[in-house]
C-alpha cells in the first residue's frame, strides 16, 4: 500500500503518470488547459514562435483558453494592438477557445457591449474559465496570470506561469512542478450571513503572512467550506497566491458536480480525495462561529484587522469587482445592503464577466429571475447610486489612466479586490482596504469602514445564483 | 553564466511586489518587440514608493528620469521578493535596465521560476538578511561558484544559498536551452 497523499499530489503524480510523488520532487506534467490573456498574451506568442519557429502550431488548439480581460476600456493603442496580436494568433492556429471583445474595433475609447448576452466577449478570465466549461476536478490548469490559482475550487491544481513557461506549454502541452507540501485550513460550521470567504481568507493569510504559503498547496476543508457556494469557495482558493500559495483546493461535492457537469466542454473527470493520514507541513482550524468580518489595512494583503476595530477610518471610494469579488453572488451580497439605501462615496461596480452582468439584469436580490414590477440586481446598485461599469479587470490592478475606477489620486478605497501593495490599484500613495463585498457595502453607506453586522442579520438568499 | 558578478548594489526592502517591480500601465508594452521591450528598462522598479527606492536613505531611482538602464548591477531584497502577480515583464524590466542579480532572503515563486526559466536574472538567497548590511552605491561582487557576497565597500562577506535543483537551467541559459540540451526539445 502506498503512502497516503493530499490532493494535489494524486492531481501531480496522476500528470507524471507515476502511482506515487513526494514534496520536493520534481515531476514533467501533461497539462490539460493553458489559459492566457491580452496582457501576457502577446509576449508569450512571441517566445513560442522564437522557440518553435514562425510556422509552429500549438499542441492542442482546442486546450489553449484566450480570454482578453485586462486592457480592453482604454484609449490605449497599444492595448487595443495587443488584442489584435491574440485575434492573428487565434485565426493562424485555428483556436477554439477565444472570447473577442468584438466591440474593440478601431481607435478611442470602445463603446462597450450593449448587451451582455450579445457579445462574444467574457470580461475577467478566472470567472469566464468555469463559466465556459474550462475546469474540471483532477485536472491541471495553467494561466499567465497569478489568479489562476482561483480553478482550485473545483478540486483541481491551478496556477500562475510566466510567458517563458506558458510559452514552453504551447509548443509541448508539458511543463516541469516541484511537488509543493501541503497546507492544511479547516473551517468548522456554517457561514454565518455576515461573513463570505474574503473574511475567511484574510484570516487565513493575517494568521501565515503573504509568503506563509511560498511554494506550497493550500487546502481548504471542513464542514465551513462545504457549507460555502461554490463561487465564494472561488474566493478562497482565488486568493491562496496572496499568500504566496503555488495553488489552493477545495474538496469535490454535489455542488461541485452539479456545476462542472452543467458546464463542462469535456464529459470526463477526476475526482481525487485527500487521503486519511495524508501529510501537511501546517493545520490551522476556525469555528466561523466566532470568527468576525475582517480587512486588510495598507499596503499589505496580511495586514489584518476587524472591520469594527477600523471604523474611525474614512473611505472616499467603495470598489467592488474582480476575480475576487465581483461574482453574482458577490453583488447579491452588496445589494443586499445598498438596497433602499444611497451610497455616501463615490461607489463602482464592475461585474467580473459578462455572465455576471446579464445575470444582475435577470435576476433579483434573492437571486431568482425577477419578476413583474421585481428590481433587477443591477437597478437596485443604480437606484444606490453606485457607478457601474462594463465587465473586466479593471481598476483592480490599475491598469491604463483611463481605467474605470482606478485611483488616479491618493486617496482611500475599500475594495472586495485581492491585493493592495503600493500602487495596485493606480496611485502608489493611495491606500487599499481589502473586505468582502458585505463590508465594502456597508462602508460605502456610511462614508467610514463599517462592520457588515450593523446592516445584516438574516441570512441572505442567493437562490439559482452562480449555482449551475 | 558569468560567475563572479560585481557592480553596484541597490536596495530594497520585503514584500516588493510585482506592481512595484513594473506598475501594470506599462504593461501595454509588448516584450517581444525590440523597440517596446526597453520601455520596461525605463520603467523598472517606478512603482517603488520613494521612501522605499534605494535604501537606506531612500529617494534613489532605479532608473534615473527619461534613461533607459541602471547604474546598479545587483539588486537586494529582503523577504518575499517579487509576490503579487505573475507578469514575466517583472525580471525582464530588471534585467532589461541592465542588473545582473538579485539577492533576497527568499522569492515568491512565480518570480523565482520567470527569473530562471526565462534566464533572465540570477535570482540568489542570501542565508542572513542583507538589508541593512549593504546600502544602495556600495561596490558588491557576487561569486556565484564561491556562494558568496562580498561588500567591497565594508569589507564583509556573506553566504549565500546553493541554487539547488535549478542549477541545470540556470547554467543552460533557461528552460528552452535547458529542454534542448537534456533531448527533450529538438535542436532549434
Amino acid at each position: 500500500m502506498a503512502s497516503p497523499m493530499t490532493v494535489t499530489e494524486k492531481i501531480l503524480a496522476a500528470h507524471a503518470r507515476k502511482s506515487h510523488v513526494l514534496p520536493g520532487e520534481n515531476v514533467w506534467v501533461d497539462v490539460d488547459v493553458l489559459m492566457t490573456h491580452d496582457v501576457c498574451g502577446p509576449g508569450t506568442i512571441g517566445i513560442f514562435k522564437e522557440e518553435f519557429g514562425k510556422d509552429a502550431k500549438v499542441w492542442d488548439k482546442d486546450r489553449v483558453v484566450i480570454i482578453p480581460d485586462h486592457y480592453i476600456f482604454t484609449a490605449d493603442t497599444k492595448c487595443h494592438r495587443n488584442i489584435q496580436i491574440l485575434r492573428d494568433f487565434v485565426k493562424e492556429q485555428g483556436l477554439k477557445y477565444y472570447y473577442d471583445p468584438d466591440f474593440v474595433t478601431g481607435g478611442g475609447m470602445p463603446n462597450p457591449y450593449k448587451d451582455p448576452t450579445k457579445t462574444s466577449y467574457k470580461g475577467v478570465c478566472h470567472k469566464a474559465l468555469p463559466e465556459e466549461g474550462h475546469v474540471r476536478p483532477g485536472e491541471i490548469l495553467l494561466g499567465t496570470d497569478s489568479h489562476t490559482c482561483t480553478a482550485g475550487a473545483f478540486g483541481q491544481f491551478a496556477t500562475g506561469v510566466g510567458n517563458t513557461d506558458a510559452a514552453f506549454v504551447l509548443g509541448t502541452g508539458k511543463t516541469w512542478l516541484k511537488v509543493p507540501p501541503s497546507m492544511k485550513f479547516a473551517f468548522h460550521g456554517q457561514i454565518p450571513p455576515y461573513l463570505t470567504a474574503k473574511d475567511l481568507i484574510l484570516a487565513v493569510i493575517g494568521e501565515i503572512s503573504v509568503s506563509g504559503a511560498t511554494y506550497k498547496s493550500m487546502y481548504f476543508t471542513g464542514e465551513g467550506v462545504g457549507s460555502l457556494s461554490l463561487e465564494d469557495r472561488m474566493t478562497l482558493t482565488n486568493m491562496a497566491i496572496e499568500a504566496g500559495g503555488k495553488n489552493g483546493v477545495c474538496d469535490v461535492d454535489e455542488k461541485t458536480l452539479a456545476y462542472v457537469r452543467a458546464r463542462s466542454n469535456r464529459p470526463n473527470w477526476n475526482v481525487y480525495k485527500d487521503d486519511p493520514g495524508s501529510k501537511y507541513v501546517f493545520s490551522h482550524e476556525w469555528d466561523l462561529s466566532t470568527m468576525e468580518p475582517l480587512v486588510a489595512k495598507p499596503h499589505s494583503p496580511d495586514n489584518k484587522d476587524t472591520a469594527h476595530n477600523c471604523r474611525s477610518v474614512k473611505v472616499d471610494r467603495a470598489y467592488i469587482g474582480s476575480c475576487t469579488g465581483g461574482k453574482i453572488t458577490d453583488m447579491i451580497f452588496a445589494a443586499s445592503i445598498l438596497k433602499g439605501n444611497t451610497v455616501k462615496v463615490p461607489t463602482f461596480v464592475v461585474p467580473g464577466s459578462t455572465e455576471v452582468h446579464a445575470d444582475m439584469k435577470r435576476l433579483n436580490i434573492a437571486g431568482e429571475p425577477k419578476g413583474p414590477g421585481e428590481k433587477s440586481i443591477e437597478q437596485v446598485l443604480l437606484d444606490a447610486g453606485c457607478n457601474l461599469g462594463p465587465s473586466g479587470c479593471s481598476a483592480c490592478l490599475g491598469g491604463p489612466v483611463d481605467t474605470f475606477g482606478r485611483l488616479n489620486t491618493p486617496i482611500t478605497c475599500i475594495s472586495t479586490t485581492n491585493r493592495n501593495f503600493p500602487g495596485r490599484m493606480g496611485h502608489k500613495e493611495a491606500g487599499v482596504y481589502l473586505a468582502s463585498p458585505l463590508t465594502v457595502a456597508a462602508s460605502a453607506l456610511t462614508g467610514h469602514i463599517t462592520d457588515p453586522r450593523e446592516f445584516v442579520s438574516e441570512p441572505i438568499a442567493t437562490g439559482t445564483a452562480g449555482v449551475v | 553564466m558569468q560567475q563572479v558578478i560585481t557592480g553596484k548594489a541597490y536596495v530594497l526592502g520585503d514584500d516588493i511586489d510585482t506592481d512595484q517591480i513594473i506598475p501594470a500601465e506599462h504593461l501595454k508594452y509588448n516584450p517581444s518587440d525590440p523597440a517596446e521591450r526597453k520601455f520596461f528598462g525605463m520603467y523598472a522598479m517606478v512603482g517603488v514608493p520613494p521612501a522605499q527606492s534605494g535604501l537606506p536613505k531612500g529617494n534613489v531611482k532605479f532608473v534615473a528620469e527619461g534613461e533607459f538602464t541602471t547604474p546598479y548591477t545587483i539588486v537586494i531584497g529582503g523577504r518575499n521578493f517579487g509576490c503579487g502577480s505573475s507578469r514575466e515583464h517583472a525580471p525582464l524590466a530588471i534585467a532589461e535596465a541592465g542588473a545582473k542579480v538579485v539577492v533576497a532572503e527568499f522569492y515568491a515563486r512565480i518570480f523565482y521560476r520567470n527569473c530562471v526559466n526565462g534566464g533572465y536574472l540570477l535570482p540568489c538567497e542570501s542565508i542572513q538578511r542583507l538589508v541593512g548590511e549593504v546600502s544602495t552605491g556600495d561596490e558588491v561582487s557576487v561569486d556565484i561558484d564561491a556562494g558568496k557576497l562580498i561588500n567591497k565597500t565594508t569589507g564583509k562577506t556573506y553566504q549565500l544559498r546553493p541554487l539547488g535543483d535549478v542549477k541545470p537551467i540556470v547554467d543552460a541559459g533557461g528552460i528552452f536551452a535547458y529542454a534542448r540540451k537534456s533531448g527533450m526539445l529538438a535542436a532549434k
